[in-house]
């Protein structure tokens, strides 16, 4: 993972309206800096996640966020700070949260009657080690069973300062789900009430869901042939 | 952060560290009684598991007791596992599914049913998937929902001490056993629904294989409702034990049988149907005893619920006649069909044949799906299934490559285990093991 990579990805991404660049790849086959004259290690692709989308998000995902919008104005919290970016895709809705506002957001979902969010079904995180200052995202999923709905939060945060509000004082079957992401990605959740390894032992060192931590395994030799272990191997990404 | 002197919950350790420890490794439970007494300890945590038969696995229970009664318990997981979502970021989007199938082991349809619907929503061919393909999956995933409800039953019923709850529950699992035996080839990691459709048709009599079936599962369901829905003994150690309320549960958010048996009909296949769930007949039992007696009716029934959908699935597959069990995309569908050889299960010989005598191009089309697979684009989808135990989530990550960027499988065991210390608090030691069986957890979906 070089430093050089990261200034490749442009920044801004989903909260600037276009859509959100995570990665830069070059090359394939997983080659590096060998004699490859297939052509193939000039191949420079940005990695792309899907963007801000514009209104209308179609369906019942207007009236949604208009209410959201709403509930968070009468606590003077302004959406577009609470919320900088809403992403519409596959037909799933996706709130990027700011997440100083995100118990604000999570309490308006779950309490307001038009929302009614009121099943958390948990926190998973993923890694992006090359989107420069929202290295690690936390992404909640909800469901509202009252009005069969689905939508999903996602707070990005950077790896030098990775902490978000727990969500547990509204969703306390967050708890383990968060104690998880905390484990595999070391996203601290401020406020939760025991953030202690879960899966992994407790003087485990690392979080092994990151990208940059090894996958681990050893080669095995068949033979005499030599398989290196799954990340080490050839790669087509 | 966590500081070092926390302990694994949370909880902070024990001032004294000098305190004495027991070990219970067989013998006679009355010596370490009488030793404990002889110290006069007041405070005594017991420690269940993770090796105890009746934890489904390594489950470890910290139960802080005070006599016979449990003032607080916690559970500890992560004794198995196995990194299966890391796992899966180094290896094809199909290959994922011989991963996931191993999560829960009990009802290993559901993951892959729940990973190859979120493949597909985020390669956008959810429609394209054929009806066929569609009507195998219903027709697995309900046959599975027996299985593990039976697993659920027979093995609670081996924990309170009737072993012919279990030998019954066993016996007729063994039936459905045999159909996936016959349909997938295997008795369970079945690996057998994949992106797109499944890997292939079921052979020629399945289905009447699974209408001879039907009636036997049928009788000795009947026999287990005999057993034990009367039974004093029965409902004496499951009536108004491991109460969990509809408010404790939804705060919780647990679901399944256990979310059903405090009063609310949340089913995943009725509120968000998928692969057609909202065609077919079937209700939504519930209870409001939120006990584990409740749960255990919940179960029985739903079985039955899933025996009618089985047969209004196999009709409607015997009138759909033969056709594509997989989606046209050749780029996405496996390019060989399966055929049984001389040696067994393989390669069909006529695309044998083909790739390497008549198509250059069919040849490196196969190479390449094969050993790279195929790109899926960039996003995220989330997918649930109602899994026996719940709802069961996938939460999918692609960066537009060849393999997940990141999958995490949201499983109902993992966070109704969360429930353990609201149903057991309060209530008896031997009631403990009567609620972690009324959650029906499996700790292979709970580590992952």
């Amino acid at each position: 993972m070089s430093d050089e990579k990261k200034d490749l990805v442009p920044e801004g991404g989903a909260l600037s309206g276009g859509p959100e660049a995570v990665d830069v790849r070059t090359g394939m086959f997983g080659v590096r800096g060998s004699g490859d004259t297939s052509g193939f290690g000039g191949l420079v692709r940005t990695v792309t996640m899907p963007g801000a989308s514009p209104r209308p998000y179609g369906g019942w995902f207007d009236e949604v966020v208009d209410i959201l919008a709403e509930v968070l104005a009468e606590e003077d919290v302004a959406f577009d700070d609470a919320v900088p970016a809403v992403v519409v895709d596959r037909g799933e809705l996706t709130l990027h949260v700011a997440r100083e506002h995100l118990l604000a957001v999570c309490r308006a979902l779950r309490d307001e009657q038009d929302l009614r969010f009121e099943l958390g079904l948990g926190v998973s995180g993923v890694h992006f080690p090359h989107e420069t200052g929202r290295e690690l995202h936390a992404v909640y999923h909800l469901t509202s069973v009252t009005h069969s709905r689905r939508l999903r939060l996602e707070v990005a945060v950077p790896e030098s300062d990775p902490h978000i509000p727990s969500s547990t004082p509204v969703y306390p079957g967050h708890d383990w789900h968060e104690r998880e992401t905390f484990d595999f990605f070391g996203i601290i959740f401020d406020g939760h009430p025991g953030l202690a390894r879960i899966e992994m032992p407790d003087d485990w060192v690392g979080h092994p869901q990151r990208k940059d931590y090894p996958l681990g395994g050893i080669p095995v030799e068949y033979k005499g042939a030599r398989i290196a272990p799954p990340d080490q191997r050839r790669s087509y990404n | 952060m966590a500081d070092s002197r926390m302990h694994a919950t949370g909880a902070p350790l024990p001032d004294d560290e000098d305190a004495t420890v027991f070990e219970a490794v067989g013998g006679d439970w009355s010596d370490i009684a009488e030793e404990a007494a002889r110290l006069g300890e007041e405070r005594i945590v017991v420690n269940m598991g993770p090796q105890h038969p009746s934890t489904h696995g390594v489950l470890r229970l910290m139960l802080e007791i005070d006599g016979e009664t449990v003032t607080e318990a916690r559970a500890g997981i992560g004794y198995l596992h196995t990194g299966i979502e890391k796992n899966m970021e180094f290896r094809t989007w199909t290959q994922g599914v011989t991963f996931c199938t191993r999560m829960d082991y009990v009802a290993p349809f559901s993951t892959e049913a729940a990973y190859c619907m979120a493949v597909e929503k985020l390669l956008r061919i959810t429609d394209d998937v054929p009806e066929r393909a569609q009507a195998i999956r219903v027709l697995l995933l309900e046959l599975n929902r027996i299985t593990s409800h039976l697993i659920a039953i027979g093995t609670g019923g081996n924990e309170l001490g009737a072993t012919t709850i279990m030998t019954v529950a066993f016996t007729a699992r063994e039936e459905i056993l045999k159909i996936f035996e016959l349909i997938t080839g295997l008795r369970m990691n079945h690996a057998f629904i994949r992106p797109g459709g499944v890997a292939q048709d079921i052979p020629p009599g399945a289905l009447d294989t699974v209408r001879e079936a039907m009636p036997l599962v049928r009788r000795y369901l009947g026999q287990l409702g005999d057993l034990m829905l009367a039974n004093p003994i029965f409902k004496g150690r499951t009536v108004g034990v491991g109460h969990l309320s509809l408010a404790g549960a939804m705060a919780l958010g647990i679901t399944g049988p256990v979310l059903r048996s405090a009063g609310l009909p949340y089913d995943v296949r009725k509120a968000f149907p998928y692969l057609g769930y909202e065609t077919y007949d079937f209700d939504v039992p519930t209870s409001t005893d939120a006990d584990a007696y409740a749960r255990t009716v919940l179960r029985l029934e739903e079985c039955y619920q899933s025996m009618r959908i089985v047969d209004q699935v196999i009709e409607r597959i015997q009138q759909m006649g033969p056709g594509p069990v997989m989606v046209g995309d050749k780029k996405i569908a496996w390019p060989a069909q399966l055929a049984i050889g001389a040696d067994g299960m393989g390669n069909s010989l006529a695309h044998i044949k083909e790739i390497m005598g008549t198509s250059m191009e069919a040849l490196i089309h196969h190479f390449k799906l094969v050993t790279e697979g195929f790109r899926v684009p960039a996003g995220q989808v989330w997918q649930t299934v109602e899994a026996p135990r719940g709802e069961l989530g996938v939460h999918l990550v692609s960066d537009g490559g060849t393999r997940p960027y990141r999958a995490h499988f949201r499983d109902p065991s993992f966070n109704n285990l969360q429930g353990v210390s609201l149903m057991c608090e309060g209530g008896q030691v031997a009631d403990v093991v009567v609620a972690v069986a009324g959650l029906d957890p499996v700790l292979g979906g709970v580590d992952r």
